[in-house]
């Protein structure tokens, strides 16, 4: 459909940003195209030229760049930290223009302005070339589905306007260019101090005979047409009223959809037809990708917040298990193992990188193994999910194949993930309940299963505890397990050591077997120290509420050296463990623990008649 | 130095003409999505209403994106004493059409105090009466979230705005502490004592407001709109005079002029500009041709070269 809406957006409103390396200009660039434009209100203007004198790099004449330097540190720096939104209008067009650093440490914010943006204009100098980042950011641009591309080789008045000297650059980006697979990749020789080649095609460049950067900027096609993809909902809002009213509110991700439709719920695969399309405009007939609606559905399935409604044949894979591109955006380094909080669409899930495949190389374009990303890099990364999500590729879908992780603790962005594809064996088997399940298992056992956790130091009585818990348990006649430490590290986790990431897997693995005795029937009732929250919160997530309990066994670090029942606080002080925790290796303890006991406060009696106390009210019954 | 005009290849843009519906739906998709997100992920969300043409809109999409429900959260609306009558005419008439819950929040502390534009200045006045007030008002109410119709082209460290801003505790803004913001993935999760600051209307620029205004036939105060007003020369900005609170000074004579506000703010810190626009169609037009900011009749924004910027680290919106 040619005429579509979105095609007449496309052609309306153009987002690009500018990048490259740090100095190539493009900064003085834009603040050009908006000065050249007419864009720069006169008071604007003459602020402008206060602070050209002030913080004054370019002698009498206007310093561009100022127009866009907006917080005080990247004035007095003269550099671009953060990216800077910035708008102008031509008669043909209106631009959203992301201004974003070209400084290495500062490549997760280029590749931020970059997720809203269907074309980017990349900066170089002409006087030296295509630089390191010049690469890293064409790689990023690539990857993330830029598919226009413009090299602006700015400052040709350095080179004395030379046609040798921009056909060295450019020759060398068409190859870059070919082997990331642009759909255009025009090289424009241009001055944005002086102006040439940037509003109007310049007179001191004959030999050139492209277009100027805005002239191609108003004329460019761009051909990503998300309403012509499969249609996804990404459902954000249930409304209800008082009237009855129950319609799923969000903005259609991608496609189009029509009153009548048949739409599956991607998760549970329930399929039910769009009865209305609601605007408080009134209803419309059709929508398409990018409009804010709120659908009816014709009869009542269960659909909440984070659900995606999606085109019924042509459905994404749904999986825990997952391969994706990261790009790495935090200073502390990804922790593989680390359960990390993943958003997808509005579904928020935890989820932790079980293995790192390469990091790409900026300067080759080829990959190297590595076994973590740094800040700043890109790897291929295999996930596993604490619940199915649905996997479109990326590449193919980006309104659907991207999600973000944040760090449990610290609620920081951490990673930039884009779906590859679903790792699960049985991609096209979705969920169906096995007549033998969890229930039947319990049932014919008569017991409701739980997994008990219990965390803290070495030497506070988790074992202990878990132990005569178990006793008591087992003396009413439930069936039950203790998993602890010693029993797992000396079998299925005996090829780890003790390092974070060894002790994280660990934890998994114990996760896991604690899961699948539950899935059995079991009570099962897991005495680890596991240290860190995040690792815990990992374990939780995988069990649903009413099937899991934290217990925190709570000791000063001083009485537990004193009890130190398996002398290894002793081998400690002798430098024999140096990441015993409490010692070299730290233990967070828990936030909100369903139940915390004070084991040098209270025999240990109390504390088991308080676990089976807590027990007996989550509905076991003995 | 000489200050140089750009040759005149460029004439004032037009505006591309286009079916509204068409224009607007990505920027509209936006920020509907923003407004649902907010109210989605916060525990307790407000929306502040400033009263002005950006609140306006605003509340018109807020309350598209809810339709047929109702808005999941309040009005707020800092009062510092000094805004125009037909300012509180105009919100008071909104809310009681709409059937809307407005809190109305003042500083009374700073009032107690005797705080105003004219013998405090116009930097004290708007830190106790705007910016505190704000502070208590989030705290007293205990709000996560307050969505705020603040855009990126306003000024120039709101170009660098997030649309989902993180504060810290005691509302602080650090620039160095804002999360990425990739594919409008928002993040939204807060600590103790963080809150959020939502710009749903970040992408918007002036003309689109104007735009949307128009198209949507929102009501806006009548202050936007060209009328004979009695106004005072001072500082080089017109000066209304809402009441008889201004002293005038020796030489100063009121007169009357068409006259009307780009931007609404306390009355004795917004100028007014000399205008004949009497529609939302004339003040496009006028818009057009124009060359200077609309914040540019605001007394606040130009003590310091990143006034804006300083203020914001300290809580203001």
């Amino acid at each position: 459909m040619p005429d579509s809406l979105a095609l007449v957006h496309s052609r309306e409103l153009l987002r690009f940003l500018a990048c490259g390396s740090v100095d190539d200009g493009k900064s003085t660039l834009i603040g050009r195209l908006l000065f050249e434009t007419g864009s720069v209100p006169d008071d604007q203007l003459a602020r402008l030229a206060r602070e050209s004198r002030l913080h004054g790099t370019t002698g009498n004449d206007l310093n561009y760049a100022l127009l866009l330097d907006g917080l005080e540190a990247e004035q007095q720096q003269g550099i671009t930290i953060d990216v800077a939104w910035r708008y102008f209008r031509t008669p043909k067009r209106a631009f959203i223009v992301a201004d974003t650093p070209g400084h290495a440490q500062y490549t997760r914010n280029m590749a931020t302005g970059a997720t809203y943006c269907s074309l980017a204009i990349i900066l170089v100098d002409a006087s030296r070339g295509l630089l390191e980042q010049t690469r890293r950011h064409a790689m990023i641009c690539a990857l993330l589905g830029i598919r226009e591309v413009v090299l602006a080789v700015n400052k040709m008045d350095l080179v004395g306007y030379d046609e040798a000297a921009f056909i060295q650059i450019s020759t060398a980006w068409y190859a870059l260019a070919g082997s990331l697979g642009f759909s255009s990749a025009t090289a424009i020789p241009l001055s944005a101090r002086s102006g040439e080649n940037l509003v109007r095609p310049s007179g001191v460049m004959p030999w050139y005979d492209g277009p100027c950067l805005l002239g191609l900027l108003e004329a460019i096609e761009i051909s990503d047409d998300a309403s012509l993809l499969p249609f996804r909902f990404p459902v954000q809002w249930v409304i209800r009223s008082d009237e009855g009213f129950r319609g799923f509110a969000g903005t259609v991700g991608s496609g189009r959809v029509k009153v009548s439709d048949s739409l599956a719920v991607a998760s549970s695969g329930r399929v039910a037809c769009v009865a209305r399309i609601v605007t408080m405009d009134g209803d419309l007939p059709q929508a398409e990708a990018g409009q804010a609606v709120t659908l009816v559905l014709n009869e009542a399935v269960d659909i909440a917040r984070g659900d995606l409604l999606v085109e019924p044949s042509l459905r994404p894979a749904m999986a825990d298990e997952f391969a994706a591109q990261l790009i790495w955006l935090d200073e502390e380094p990804m922790l593989p193992g680390r359960g990390y909080a993943l958003r997808i669409g509005h579904l928020w899930t935890s989820a932790s990188i079980t293995s790192v495949h390469y990091a790409r190389e900026v300067m080759t374009g080829g990959i190297r193994p590595v076994q973590r990303l740094e800040m700043n890099e890109v790897g291929l990364c295999h996930f596993a999910a604490a619940r199915r999500v649905p996997v479109d590729p990326y590449q193919a879908n980006q309104a659907t194949g991207a999600f973000i992780l944040v760090d449990q603790l610290t609620r920081r962005t951490v990673g930039a993930g884009l779906m590859e594809r679903s790792l699960n064996q049985a991609r096209n088997i979705h969920p169906e309940a096995s007549p033998v399940d969890r229930r039947a298992r319990a049932a014919l056992v008569g017991q409701k299963p739980l997994a008990v956790w219990f965390t803290g130091l070495s030497g506070s009585g988790k074992s202990t505890i878990a132990k005569q818990v178990e006793q008591a348990l087992h003396a009413a006649g439930r069936h039950t397990y203790c998993l602890d430490g010693d029993n797992l590290r000396h079998g299925l986790c005996r090829d780890l050591a003790f390092t974070p990431e060894d002790r994280m897997e660990n934890i998994r693995r114990a996760g896991e077997v604690a899961r699948l005795m539950l899935d059995a029937g079991l009570i099962v009732l897991c005495a680890f120290i596991s240290p860190y929250r995040a690792e815990r919160k990992l374990v939780r997530d995988l069990f649903q509420p009413d099937e899991f309990c934290e217990v925190f066994v709570d000791a000063p670090i001083g009485i537990c050296m004193a009890r130190d029942p398996k002398g290894l606080y002793a081998k400690a002080r002798r430098g024999l463990i140096p990441d015993l925790t409490g010692m070299g290796s730290p233990y967070e303890a828990p936030e909100a623990p369903d139940l915390h006991l004070r084991t040098d406060r209270q025999p240990l009696e109390d504390s088991v008649a308080e676990v089976l106390a807590h027990l007996r009210a989550a509905g076991i019954d003995f | 130095m000489p200050l140089v005009r750009p040759p005149v290849t460029w004439t004032p843009p037009e505006q591309v003409e286009a079916r509204p519906s068409s224009r607007f739906s990505r920027l509209e998709g936006e920020a509907i999505g923003i407004l649902r997100e907010a109210a989605a992920a916060c525990r307790r969300p407000v929306l502040l209403y400033s009263i002005g043409k950006d609140s306006s809109v605003l509340l018109h999409l807020a309350r598209k994106a809810f339709f047929p429900g109702r808005m999941p959260f309040p009005l707020l609306h800092i009062d510092t004493g000094w805004k125009f009558r037909e300012m509180i005419a105009h919100r008071d008439r909104i809310v009681a059409e709409l059937g809307l819950e407005l809190l109305v929040h003042v500083n009374v502390e700073g009032r107690r105090r005797g705080i105003n534009p004219f013998t405090s200045g116009a930097a004290v006045h708007t830190q106790v009466m705007k910016t505190e007030a704000l502070r208590q008002a989030l705290d007293l109410h205990g709000f996560d979230a307050a969505i705020g119709g603040a855009r990126r082209d306003e000024e120039r460290s709101r170009a660098k705005e997030r649309v989902f801003s993180l504060r810290g505790s005691g509302h602080s803004w650090n620039p160095r502490d804002q999360r990425p913001e990739l594919w409008g993935l928002w993040n939204t999760r807060l600590g103790p004592g963080e809150s959020l600051r939502v710009f749903p209307l970040s992408n918007w620029t002036e003309a689109d407001i104007w735009d949307y205004v128009l198209s949507e036939d929102i009501p806006v105060v009548p202050l936007y709109l060209a009328r004979e007003r009695p106004v005072i020369r001072r500082s080089g900005i017109w000066i209304m005079r809402d009441d008889d609170r201004m002293p005038l000074l020796p030489d100063e004579q009121p007169e009357t002029r068409s006259v009307r506000f780009r931007s609404l703010g306390c009355w004795p810190l917004t100028g007014a500009i000399e205008s004949t626009a009497t529609t939302v169609q004339d003040i496009i037009a006028e818009m057009r041709a124009t060359r200077w900011t609309e914040r540019a009749g605001r007394v606040i924004d130009g003590e310091g070269e990143a006034s804006m910027e300083s203020k914001k680290r300290e809580g203001y919106f």
